[in-house]
């Protein structure tokens, strides 16, 4: 299904009465904070922003299997071993959603995992740094998952039925990720001194990255302001920033750890929280591929992609033999 | 701080109580609930737990590693979930057999060397391609239907109540196995050229699977018999194979005892990778 607004200029650049109606009506869904359906006229830029933005939502939940993944036959003990599959299992059934929800808005799925493959598209860059030991799995899934939640929370009311819909789900799951984090990281920093810092280390690792995850500052961030528009987002970048911030602030106490922020302090007179300055020009350079294992991580779906290509092949035979001795 | 104002600090995006992992009350015989309820076992019961837990605690370790490899999303998470069900079982099975020794399961699974375990080399078997993995998972998943059956009956109430739950679990296997089988068989001629390819490689380790040990023999109310299940496995997997064109390979047997402690060589780098964290921190909880 192509987009139903023409993008190409001459005597389309003119919208048609038709049209007129069909954009009054859409704002007017907007304006009362009403749901757009698959069905429903809606224009280009705002097909294109949501196709970008689940499409890479996608991507970043099949992507961020692999960290995880890396730890399930080590993990060191047999309950630990079966909560990280049933998590990286999560994982794999929010991609599926998110790529069900991309495809109502016209992209089929192969297509959006070719864009994946080649890399044409993005998807959460913190995933590209590599999970070295056993308490990344608790830091991952406090810190990287949590700012997924806070992120992901206010998407559950995005203007796109389907996006939204799906959001709830996967926010009752992450939530349950999260905690299992922050119990991971619980009982190594009450465990040995070996553990407790491998504990830190892993939260010194993943603070930075975890806090960029909202993406640049509020002035920076061009898209923002549209998306806010069409209620897709409802919070900035800042805003959902400040918030994580205050969270894992009063929760590391919990885990008796620090995090690496010599500068973290809340603001009493401007009532925010303030952290350190943040390395963006890493975040750019992980973003353009540069960041420790994009490399490793692509080629590992790739690999995926081309080693299950006979299975897919002989799957699709098989239906199509099927389907031909039903007919006969 | 106290559990319920944890999960209010944990809780403040939803809800979560939601997962996958939930365990359902009332429902399953759960590890945690074997080693604190349990009754122990006599020794010869645990060693007979002992081997049913080693060949799904290494099959699950071969099966755990196709999670974010599979061709295709589904079969990342079909593979996870058989890999979960059957490392439920080795927890089980384990926990039970670690009541008689004074062990836990960790205890079991992460401390033991490479002859202590009774796993079959069947499990041991690398993954392979994709056909390789399925072959296994029919061979395997039919032989414990059958065996988790009749276990099922077991004068002996725990070993009994985890395979009457096993079974239902198994019975899934069982038919995912047996589809792709027939899909990949009756495919393309590649896949079928596969799939040949994998009934080669792993059929030298089915007699192993239906050897009676001492062991067996001496729980005869308690035990299933491994040779009695023989019949009905070649029924049944001689049809599947039928359904998808293929054919028993003509192969010979391989001498292989893993019930002895006499294991492949896959077994000391499997355990080498599954042990290593674990063994790194000698008396620590995680």
């Amino acid at each position: 299904m192509a987009p139903t607004t023409p993008q190409e200029p001459g005597l389309n650049a003119v919208p048609s009465y038709e049209e007129e109606q069909a954009q009054a009506r859409f704002d007017a869904l907007i304006d009362k904070d009403s749901r757009v359906e698959p069905r429903d006229w809606m224009p280009a830029p705002y097909r294109k922003t949501l196709t970008r933005q689940v499409s890479q939502h996608a991507h970043s939940e099949i992507i961020g299997m692999q960290p995880e993944a890396n730890w399930i036959t080590r993990a060191p003990s047999l309950k630990r071993k079966s909560i990280l599959m049933a998590k990286v299992q999560d994982e794999a059934g929010h991609g599926l959603y998110l790529y069900s929800a991309a495809e109502t808005l016209g992209t089929p799925r192969d297509e959006l995992n070719e864009q994946l493959l080649t890399g044409r598209a993005k998807y959460s860059s913190i995933f590209n740094y590599p999970a070295r030991s056993w308490a990344d799995m608790g830091a991952i899934g406090w810190l990287v998952d949590g700012a997924a939640i806070a992120n992901q929370v206010p998407l559950c009311r995005a203007s796109y039925g389907p996006y939204g819909r799906a959001m709830v789900r996967i926010c009752k799951e992450e939530s349950f990720h999260q905690r299992q984090g922050f119990e991971i990281l619980l009982s190594l920093s009450r465990g040995t001194e070996a553990q407790k810092k491998m504990a830190q280390d892993a939260v010194n690792r993943f603070y930075e990255p975890s806090l960029m995850m909202f993406g640049p500052p509020d002035d920076q961030s061009p898209n923002s302001k549209q998306s806010m528009a069409w209620n897709i987002k409802r919070f900035s970048n800042d805003e959902l920033r400040q918030r994580f911030v205050g969270m894992i602030a009063e929760q590391v106490k919990v885990l008796g750890l620090t995090l690496p922020d010599p500068e973290l302090r809340f603001d009493e007179e401007k009532k925010q929280w303030i952290h350190k300055d943040l390395n963006w020009d890493e975040f750019m350079a992980v973003i353009k591929g540069n960041g420790p294992v994009n490399a490793q991580r692509l080629e590992r779906r790739r690999e995926a992609h081309r080693e299950g290509a006979w299975v897919r092949e002989a799957a699709a035979a098989y239906a199509a033999k099927q389907a031909q001795s039903e007919v006969a | 701080m106290n559990h319920d104002e944890l999960d209010a600090t944990l809780d403040s995006f939803g809800d979560a109580l939601a997962s996958a992992t939930r365990v359902t009350p009332g429902n399953a015989l759960r590890p945690e609930d074997i080693a604190v309820d349990g009754v122990a076992p006599s020794d010869e019961v645990a060693a007979y737990a002992l081997t049913l837990g080693d060949d799904s605690l290494i099959l699950a370790q071969r099966l755990s590693h196709w999670i974010s490899r599979g061709p295709e999303l589904e079969e990342d998470i079909a593979l996870g979930n058989i890999a979960l069900d059957v490392l439920g079982h080795a927890r089980s099975f384990l926990t039970y057999a670690g009541l008689a020794m004074g062990k836990t399961e960790d205890d079991l699974a992460y401390w033991r060397e490479e002859e202590e375990f009774t796993s079959l080399w069947m499990v041991e078997q690398p993954n392979g391609h994709f056909g390789v993995t399925i072959v296994r998972q029919l061979i395997l998943s039919i032989y414990q239907h059958l065996l988790y059956s009749k276990l099922a009956e077991s004068a002996d109430e725990t070993l009994a109540a985890i395979a009457a739950k096993a079974v239902k679990e198994v019975d899934y296997h069982r038919d995912h196995s047996i589809m792709w089988t027939i899909r990949l068989g009756l495919g393309t001629e590649e896949s079928a050229e596969k799939m040949r390819h994998a009934l080669e490689i792993l059929w030298p380790y089915v007699d192993e699977m239906f050897l009676d040990e001492e062991i067996h023999r001496t729980l005869p109310e308690v035990a299933v018999l491994p040779s009695s299940l023989r019949e009905d496995w070649d029924k049944e997997i001689s049809a599947v194979l039928a359904d998808a064109g293929l054919e028993i390979p003509a192969t010979g047997q391989a001498m292989a005892h893993g019930r002895r402690g006499e294991h492949s060589e896959h077994l000391g780098y499997i355990l080498a990778e599954m042990q290593v964290l674990a063994r790194k921190h000698p008396g620590a909880t995680w």
